[in-house]
């Protein structure tokens, strides 16, 4: 789960790790007014759940209460990657003389939470991480040590040579590791952490995702949840057992399993098809299941043929069958549906089907082909 | 032979008492997997399907000699579970349970591999030796005893493959399905050593999938370690960036991650990649001269 800039900042502040003054805002009039308050120059930040918003032109810096009117006014509403701005954050502008990079998240491999830092935080990171991955060190955390204050100096004066700024850092390293751990978190990163002109740490920015599996434990991130259009889609599958999501293409797909969901996917491309969605229908065997699976399909409108595969485990397909049966019963599908079932009961679930008179072949690569040939 | 679990497999189900638990305990003893307990807070003395239930692992352990363990349990508890099996001395665990916290399987690690505790998954359809033991809710119809190893990271992809390679004549000695979540137990590299070392194991089939750099290591560790065919699919090729399809990919380890990646650092390694699950058959023969 993913939560915006202010609310990442919100949860650091609460640790008493340093952020920029800021106000959040959803007019130009509160803009306006958050802008006098603060003082010039101040910077103008698009809310979204999503990165790049700088590139696409979603930050602008304020000099004067002109120049802030003319930000919100160009931000608010403004389109990037899909997600409509709503609101904006107005942030006291910093000035720093450097920009650090700071973050955690797991590592399969060391099954650890990892330290990354870098001399060389900001908007480039990414390209750093690519074109120079020695500049982003890794400190994996012990799990029973936790991020003693040894491994906390090790990260520090690596990344800062003045030990004002080191001892600043170590505390700040510590609570972001207590802030991780505090909030099942996938990632907490400050990108980038500037070094203010007056010699202090100081987050300029602040991104947080979590855990989907912990949420459970965690009624007050969860709370925080905006699901957007999309995900309202994915979050109502979820609900029913279901894993969705949607794709631009036009045969539907049901199938169970996200790794047989995935070579579903590959196998139509494979034959120069465009698969319209992922879905996974997951591993227990009730038929009201494909119910939910076939109108969810069938929500999107580009669909125009459905592709059905089960490899039966826990789902057994006499199941699915009486599902499908009871779905066309439902629904009145006027696409064609193309069913491909194997394993626990398929020999019942054909059955089933073979009476209804639904097109039924043996192997993926034929339900695949016979899908493209149809849509 | 086989890799981790055979005749000599004594079984514990941990949530016995659950659904899940109850259905596949069933399962597992109908092909033949000896199972001696189960484990259950508050339902000691009851039995399932014949079998005993006990309050806690060190009970069972004691009264039925238990080695290895399989985890039903909510993924709530599911950590705990593990720790408390190897706690007792079980030296295999296998987490099937779905939903399971990552942090919570960062906290177990340290303590299983301090104790020697081998671990598989969570989010795994567990394992199958065919004609030795079902440890795992895998359909055992599709199975057939042979050399070919198996692992993989999803359930029924797994199926789909072992369906393939019994249609084609080719048996198993050991399917593994790993799981699906960022931070899991035994991984391939282990897998791919206990395959190399397995008499019976004559082929290993690789099923990767997008998302984290498991594969690239992989690939390096087979060309260090291993001398036996491997061949590999790599699920999710056409899945767009960003998006998490039921299982996590990891966010670590830039420049790596994408199918067209782990394909190059496979074959930069002499592993071929097929393009469908159902070509890896024909490659299997072609390497073993079948």
């Amino acid at each position: 789960m993913k939560i915006h800039e202010y609310q990442a900042k919100e949860i650091l502040a609460r640790y008493e790790i340093p952020v920029t003054k800021e106000v959040l805002c959803y007019t130009v009039a509160e803009v306006k007014a958050a802008a006098e308050k603060l003082g010039y120059p101040c910077v103008v930040k698009a809310q979204v759940l999503t990165g790049g918003r700088g590139k696409a032109g979603g930050v602008k810096l304020a000099r004067t209460l002109a120049d802030a009117t003319a930000a919100a006014e160009a931000i608010l509403g403004m389109d990037i990657k899909g997600f409509i701005v709503e609101k904006v954050l107005v942030a006291q502008g910093v000035s720093f003389v450097n920009e650090i990079y700071a973050g955690l998240t797991i590592d399969r491999n060391t099954k650890s939470v990892v330290f990354m830092a870098s001399r060389e935080g900001g908007v480039e990171i990414e390209e750093v991480a690519k074109d120079n991955p020695d500049a982003i060190l890794k400190f994996a955390i012990d799990p029973d040590l936790g991020i003693t204050p040894f491994v906390a100096r090790k990260i520090a004066y690596a990344l800062f040579d003045d030990s004002k700024l080191a001892n600043q850092a170590v505390v700040m390293f510590q609570k972001l590791y207590q802030v991780f751990l505090d909030t099942d978190a996938s990632l907490v990163e400050i990108n980038p952490l500037v070094i203010t002109s007056d010699g202090n740490l100081l987050a300029l920015d602040g991104k947080m995702t979590f855990d989907d599996n912990a949420l459970f434990r965690q009624p007050e991130i969860l709370a925080l949840n905006e699901p957007d259009e999309d995900e309202i889609k994915e979050l109502y599958a979820k609900d029913k057992g279901l894993s969705y999501i949607r794709l631009d293409g036009n045969i539907g797909c049901m199938v169970n399993g996200a790794g047989l969901a995935m070579a579903t996917m590959d196998m139509i491309k494979l034959y120069g098809g465009e698969p319209a969605n992922f879905l996974d229908i997951g591993g227990s065997s009730n038929p009201q299941k494909v119910v939910d699976a076939m109108n969810l399909i069938l929500s999107d409108k580009n669909v125009k043929v459905v592709m059905i595969n089960i490899f039966g485990g826990i789902t057994r397909c006499d199941d699915v069958a009486k599902g499908l049966i009871s779905a066309l019963e439902q629904i009145k599908v006027k696409i064609p549906i193309v069913i491909r079932l194997s394993g626990t009961n398929s020999k019942e679930g054909l059955e089933i089907l073979k009476n209804a008179n639904l097109p039924i072949v043996e192997t993926m690569s034929e339900a695949a082909q016979m899908a493209i040939s149809l849509a | 032979m086989s890799i981790l679990v055979n005749k000599n497999t004594k079984l514990l189900v941990q949530g016995i008492t659950g659904r899940d638990g109850g259905f596949h305990t069933q399962k597992m003893i109908d092909y033949g997997t000896n199972v001696v307990g189960g484990v259950s807070p508050g339902k000691g003395g009851q039995e399932v399907h014949g079998v005993p239930v006990f309050n806690t692992v060190a009970d069972a352990v004691k009264k039925t000699g238990a080695n290895t363990s399989i985890i039903f349990v909510p993924a709530a508890y599911a950590a705990d579970a593990a720790l408390e099996a190897s706690e007792a001395g079980v030296a295999l665990v296998i987490i099937i349970s779905e939903g399971v916290p990552t942090l919570d399987m960062v906290r177990i690690t340290p303590y299983l591999k301090k104790n020697g505790t081998k671990l598989i998954g969570a989010n795994c359809p567990g394992l199958m030796s065919p004609g030795e033991a079902l440890v795992g809710i895998l359909p055992v119809s599709i199975f057939k005893k042979g050399n070919i190893g198996l692992m993989s990271r999803s359930g029924t992809l797994t199926y789909e493959m072992v369906y393939q390679l019994t249609s084609s004549g080719l048996g198993q000695s050991t399917c593994v399905g790993i799981g699906g979540d960022p931070v899991a137990g035994l991984y391939y590299e282990e897998l791919l050593q206990m395959f190399q070392d397995d008499p019976d194991t004559h082929a290993i089939v690789l099923m990767g999938e997008i998302g984290g750099d498991a594969e690239e290591r992989a690939a390096e560790y087979i060309r260090k370690h291993v001398t036996k065919p491997v061949v590999s699919f790599i699920a999710g090729q056409t899945a767009p960036p960003g998006k998490r399809m039921g299982h996590a990919g990891a966010i670590i380890s830039s420049g790596t991650g994408t199918a067209a990646e782990k394909i190059a650092a496979f074959e930069s390694v002499g592993v071929q990649v097929a393009k469908q699950p159902s070509e890896i058959p024909g490659m299997l023969k072609k390497l073993l001269n079948l």
